[in-house]
């Protein structure tokens, strides 16, 4: 490789994805390309099956955001991957969730978390919250095309906004539109039931234990009224994902911890006898 | 027909190679020195604007003396050549020796093919996961690239601070013991340099990801008293 070198006129500046299209590496190249030529050819996107991300969700509390989601990835009604990781670091004070068209999805975080990265070697600085939120508004809004062939990729976005002091969330459409939220965000198949639970359970500004409760249980509910979402799974050892930016950064939740919290809302179901009544009448109350 | 001036090949080499050492001494020097735990480098620079020394990747710093606009878009040159190669392949595949080749390879070519040769000296340094694995890459404004054990200076006054530090007892130094002989050699015996002019970062050997750090004024007044 070499040392890549532009006029004045034709310099990205700092942004890694203008890097990538002067250098024809840009990857919605590939994937545009490959569309028109399979839509040419009469093809149907629904002829081939892609894996699908699912619930995650995302919530403020007192000392920041808190962000979430299950392990699961389906091709139609398969289940292709048990352990899929959803939420990602995107810089030191921000992370990004995803749902959708898995391989895109994680294709979008990778370009994502390096567009970052890269402005801010080149600048000196890093981007504000809302030039991320921002940045990732306009990747969504790139892979619109394919997202009109099946391939749609919803991500949330959350962070810690250093020159505001506090935890910020924005919600995004296909359409690369960016929605800010004041309380809690969900996104993919299971984000109905999510984001109902959420909504019953959040009671003004809950602490970081509290939150972290909240979004498990809104995950377990998603997963077990929404086939696409997976569940703990204790069997394996897999649960899902949970991660908290505060002032100190991106951080993720001990996987034993999510494991105990868990086994504490698994317990309240149970009754003595091992069994409980009101979820296997279909009436289950959380 | 009048015949253009015929200029010894010699003599338009050492012309150009006096022009960029005079542009290259008028700047202040800087120096990198292997610690235990990493490298350190350690510029002497009044601006906390226009830096000199700067971040390229996970663990690889690129730092530069002489003419700010040269080495800042030898910097930026850099940093996308390292960028665009851990997404191409992967972070792991990303190395020093290859980025300091590039630079050797651009800075040469631009010595013998353009008009004016670049007025800047750069250092390339990649901290290993074993101190053995530490690299130092002093590449000049003709291209020329050598490979540096322990400690590199680069600058104007980078003759007097290398005989300086080779004096110096470098080994099993911590990071505080190795800013002190930094700006012991930089400053020279006659005088003493105090945070607010001195820049300051280190990669740091321990843990995976982005090492590289920079050292705030407090943190260099401490370390350094």
């Amino acid at each position: 490789m070499t040392l890549p070198l532009f006029s004045t006129s034709d310099d990205p500046g700092p942004s890694f994805t203008g890097l990538l299209s002067r250098l024809e590496l840009d990857p919605s190249y590939a994937v545009e390309r490959a569309l028109e030529e399979s839509l040419r050819a009469g093809a149907r996107s629904s002829e081939v099956e892609i894996s699908h991300g699912t619930t995650v969700v995302a919530s403020r509390y007192d000392g920041g955001v808190i962000i979430a989601g299950d392990r699961r990835a389906t091709s139609g009604n398969l289940i292709s991957h048990r352990t899929m990781q959803k939420v990602f670091p995107a810089d030191r004070w921000s992370g990004v969730a995803i749902a959708g068209a898995a391989g895109p999805a994680i294709e979008m975080v990778k370009l994502f978390q390096l567009q970052l990265e890269h402005y801010e070697k080149v600048e000196g600085h890093t981007l504000s919250l809302e030039g991320k939120a921002n940045q990732l508004s306009m990747m969504v809004r790139n892979h619109l095309p394919a997202a009109m062939q099946g391939m749609a990729v919803v991500p949330l976005f959350a962070g810690f906004d250093r020159r505001r002091d506090r935890g910020r969330l924005f919600a995004y459409d296909v359409t690369g539109g960016r929605y800010e939220e004041e309380d809690y965000i969900a996104s993919g198949s299971g984000s109905l039931h999510a984001r109902t639970v959420i909504k019953l359970g959040k009671a003004g500004d809950l602490d970081r234990d509290a939150t972290v409760n909240l979004l498990i249980r809104s995950l377990f509910v998603a997963a077990d009224d929404d086939s696409a979402t997976g569940g703990p799974d204790s069997m394996r050892g897999i649960y899902p994902i949970v991660a908290t930016i505060d002032a100190d950064g991106y951080q993720h939740v001990e996987e034993s911890e999510i494991a105990d919290r868990f086994a504490a809302i698994v317990a309240e179901y149970v009754d003595n006898d091992g069994t409980n009544p009101e979820i296997t009448t279909g009436g289950g109350s959380v | 027909m009048s015949m253009p001036y015929y200029v010894a090949p010699e003599q338009m080499m050492k012309d150009r190679a006096d022009y960029a050492q005079k542009g290259i001494a008028r700047g202040r020097s800087l120096v990198a020195v292997e610690y235990a735990e990493g490298i350190l480098l350690v510029a002497e620079n009044p601006s906390r604007n226009l830096r000199k020394i700067s971040e390229i990747y996970d663990r690889i710093a690129f730092a530069g003396v002489g003419r700010y606009n040269e080495y800042d878009q030898l910097r930026i040159a850099g940093i996308r050549h390292a960028d665009t190669k851990g997404y191409t392949y992967s972070r792991d595949d990303v190395d020093s020796q290859a980025l300091a080749n590039q630079y050797a390879q651009m800075l040469g070519q631009i010595f013998t093919n353009e008009m004016k040769p670049l007025e800047v000296e750069i250092l390339v340094a990649s901290v290993g996961w074993e101190p053995e694995g530490d690299r130092l890459f002093h590449i000049r404004y003709d291209g020329s690239v050598t490979d540096e054990d322990g400690f590199a200076a680069v600058g104007g006054d980078a003759e007097a601070i290398r005989t300086r530090l080779a004096e110096a007892n470098l080994d099993g130094l911590d990071v505080g013991g190795a800013l002190a002989a930094a700006e012991a050699a930089l400053s020279g015996p006659e005088r003493s340099l105090s945070a607010e002019e001195l820049e300051v970062a280190v990669l740091e050997r321990p843990g995976s990801g982005r090492r590289f750090r920079r050292l705030e004024n407090d943190e260099i007044s401490g370390l350094l008293s």
